[in-house]
């Protein structure tokens, strides 16, 4: 075995382990934004490490710049869609709290319903 | 190495398959988005072990469009829950109905 | 390094084919829109990676680019206009058993079909791999959409082009001439303004990158123009940028521009060169690259335009779901 492909298998677990804590969490933990937070470990270190670990065995230099490319693209909207997430649970979370504003019962319920469970 | 790489895709792929059950399960919207954004990821890196490992290029440009796009559904659900009022605009005070209006400033145009 | 004798994994397909039976069980099974889109998209994936392992690399594109970016963003954006949790009644019994027979009787068909297939299914593999070269195409799959069947792919794109024009006409009389206003919900949060400045470019590059790299390698104009489609649906609902009026001339000619250069090359390959849609031999790859390249900006503005909607005026929405019959857009 190459000193490359050494390389390779031990970030590639690394990154495969990331994978699996990341499935774990969020089968496992107990709220929206803990299960978020192991997620957003998947996202970015489980493929980030997979990426690294490949790099020695993709082509100079498209192979190599589009997997970095890949993964600069994935880390940005991993974080985007993370924090779109948790604005989300957390807008959810307040107005499940306060009960939602009179006039508006009927209408807030329905972005309520999906998640009343998730806070829990 | 090729056999490695494919068992390492094959292992990241069933890992984020069992994730699914967050989609069958909930409890929340969120937690099912969760699920499929997991998916979407753990897709991307088997299929760029995948290609790797069989030397398929085109997988490497199969993974990058599924990363491009992986907040789609995440922008579309927080969106979804903008046009109902009550997520983004708990915090505005509300009297009438008719602030419905989702933001769309009359002078939009 | 051919170290393990593991060409392919084809074990591994079990546990994707049965989570795409578990997942298309529960869609059809939930009731929840919102929860059953998020599902379909996940679908979706997994659809896409089905297609990796059939080794349709180009259905997978397809079906990454569309499933992944614009359905999920029209059938939320749908649900979201209808108003979670209507609470229709359930249809009566007769119905139920009516449509479960009718759906086993379609399941029952497509087996029988699929089933009865002669192995190996009789195709066109041999005739098309002996003249691709004649099109200077690498992808056989672009060699048969653009030079084999071009009338078929000519009528595609003329489809796209139509199922733009039933949209608008969905629009109020009033509202002819303004803007699309499907994409405009509520006020965007700052992290999708942040990802709606940093991701087009990306989208840009990639979008290209498919149609460009369709000529030799799987991609081509309809996937890439459905990734410029995302991007542009992404600004818009960031309100980073409006969507075009529908009566300006410049977004109607994008519409268009590429069904008609197919049709005016097609219609001029009947002089110069020996039939419609025939290519004169000397100038084959370039007119192919040329009609592409209308093609994945038509693809791109139509789809773009299909997910923003009809034209609306400014102002409050109509009415959602709060009463059960002010499911029209009264004006």
């Amino acid at each position: 075995m190459s000193l490359a492909d050494a390389f390779t298998a031990v970030f590639v677990s690394l990154g495969a382990f990331f994978f699996f804590a990341g499935w774990v969490g969020l089968v496992r933990f107990p709220d929206a934004l803990s299960r978020l937070h192991a997620l957003s470990k998947a996202d970015n270190l489980g493929l980030g490490l997979v990426v690294i670990g490949l790099l020695p065995q993709a082509s100079w230099p498209f192979g190599t710049l589009k997997l970095i490319a890949l993964w600069l693209v994935a880390v940005l909207v991993g974080g985007a869609s993370a924090q779109l997430l948790a604005g989300a649970i957390h807008a959810q979370a307040a107005e499940t709290s306060t009960g939602g504003e009179p006039g508006r019962g009927t209408e807030a319920a329905p972005g309520a319903n999906g998640n009343d469970k998730a806070t829990s | 190495m090729t056999g490695f790489l494919l068992i390492a895709g094959v292992f990241i792929l069933l890992t984020v398959l069992l994730g699914l059950v967050r989609v069958l399960r909930g409890p929340g919207d969120a937690e099912r988005l969760m699920a499929v954004q997991l998916l979407g990821t753990g897709g991307v890196a088997a299929l760029l072990l995948l290609g790797s490992a069989i030397d398929l290029t085109a997988t490497t440009d199969l993974a990058l469009l599924l990363a491009l796009l992986a907040a789609f559904a995440a922008i579309a659900f927080v969106a979804g829950l903008g046009a109902n009022p009550g997520a983004f605009t708990a915090a505005r005070p509300v009297s009438a109905p008719s602030s419905h209006s989702n933001g769309d400033s009359p002078a939009g145009d | 390094m051919p170290d393990v004798s593991l060409p392919d994994p084809h074990w591994a397909d079990l546990p994707l084919g049965f989570a795409l039976l578990v997942l298309a069980l529960w869609l059809t099974w939930t009731q929840r829109d919102r929860a059953a889109v998020i599902g379909f998209t996940g679908y979706g994936l997994l659809v896409a990676i089905a297609w990796v392992r059939l080794g349709s690399m180009d259905v997978a594109l397809t079906e990454a680019a569309l499933g992944g970016g614009l359905m999920g963003l029209l059938l939320l954006t749908a649900a979201a206009r209808l108003g979670e949790e209507t609470d229709q009644p359930a249809p009566g019994l007769p119905a139920r058993l009516s449509i479960a027979l009718l759906c086993l009787g379609v399941t029952l068909v497509l087996a029988a079909v699929v089933l009865g297939l002669p192995s190996p299914a009789p195709n066109l593999v041999a005739p098309v791999a002996s003249h691709q070269a004649v099109t200077e195409l690498g992808n056989p799959v672009a060699a048969v959409l653009i030079a084999f069947r071009a009338v078929d792919t000519m009528l595609e794109s003329v489809v796209l082009a139509l199922a733009v024009i039933v949209l608008w006409s969905f629009g109020a009389d009033r509202a002819w001439g303004a803007r699309p206003r499907a994409l405009h919900l509520g006020p965007p949060s700052p992290a999708l303004v942040f990802l709606g400045r940093l991701l087009p470019p990306a989208g840009l590059i990639v979008g290209v990158h498919l149609f460009w790299t369709g000529a030799d390698h799987p991609g081509g104009p309809f996937q890439g123009g459905a990734v410029l489609a995302a991007m542009a649906a992404l600004l818009w609902l960031a309100r980073l940028g409006e969507p075009p009026r529908v009566s300006d001339g410049l977004t109607r000619l994008g519409i268009v521009v590429g069904p008609l250069l197919f049709l005016l090359i097609g219609l001029a390959g009947a002089v110069i060169a020996d039939a419609f849609l025939d290519y004169p031999e000397a100038l084959t790859k370039p007119l192919i690259l040329l009609i592409e390249a209308a093609k994945t900006l038509s693809v791109a503005v139509a789809l773009a335009l299909l997910v923003a909607g009809p034209p609306e005026l400014p102002g409050p929405m109509p009415p959602r779901q709060s009463g059960r019959a002010a499911k029209g857009v009264t004006p």
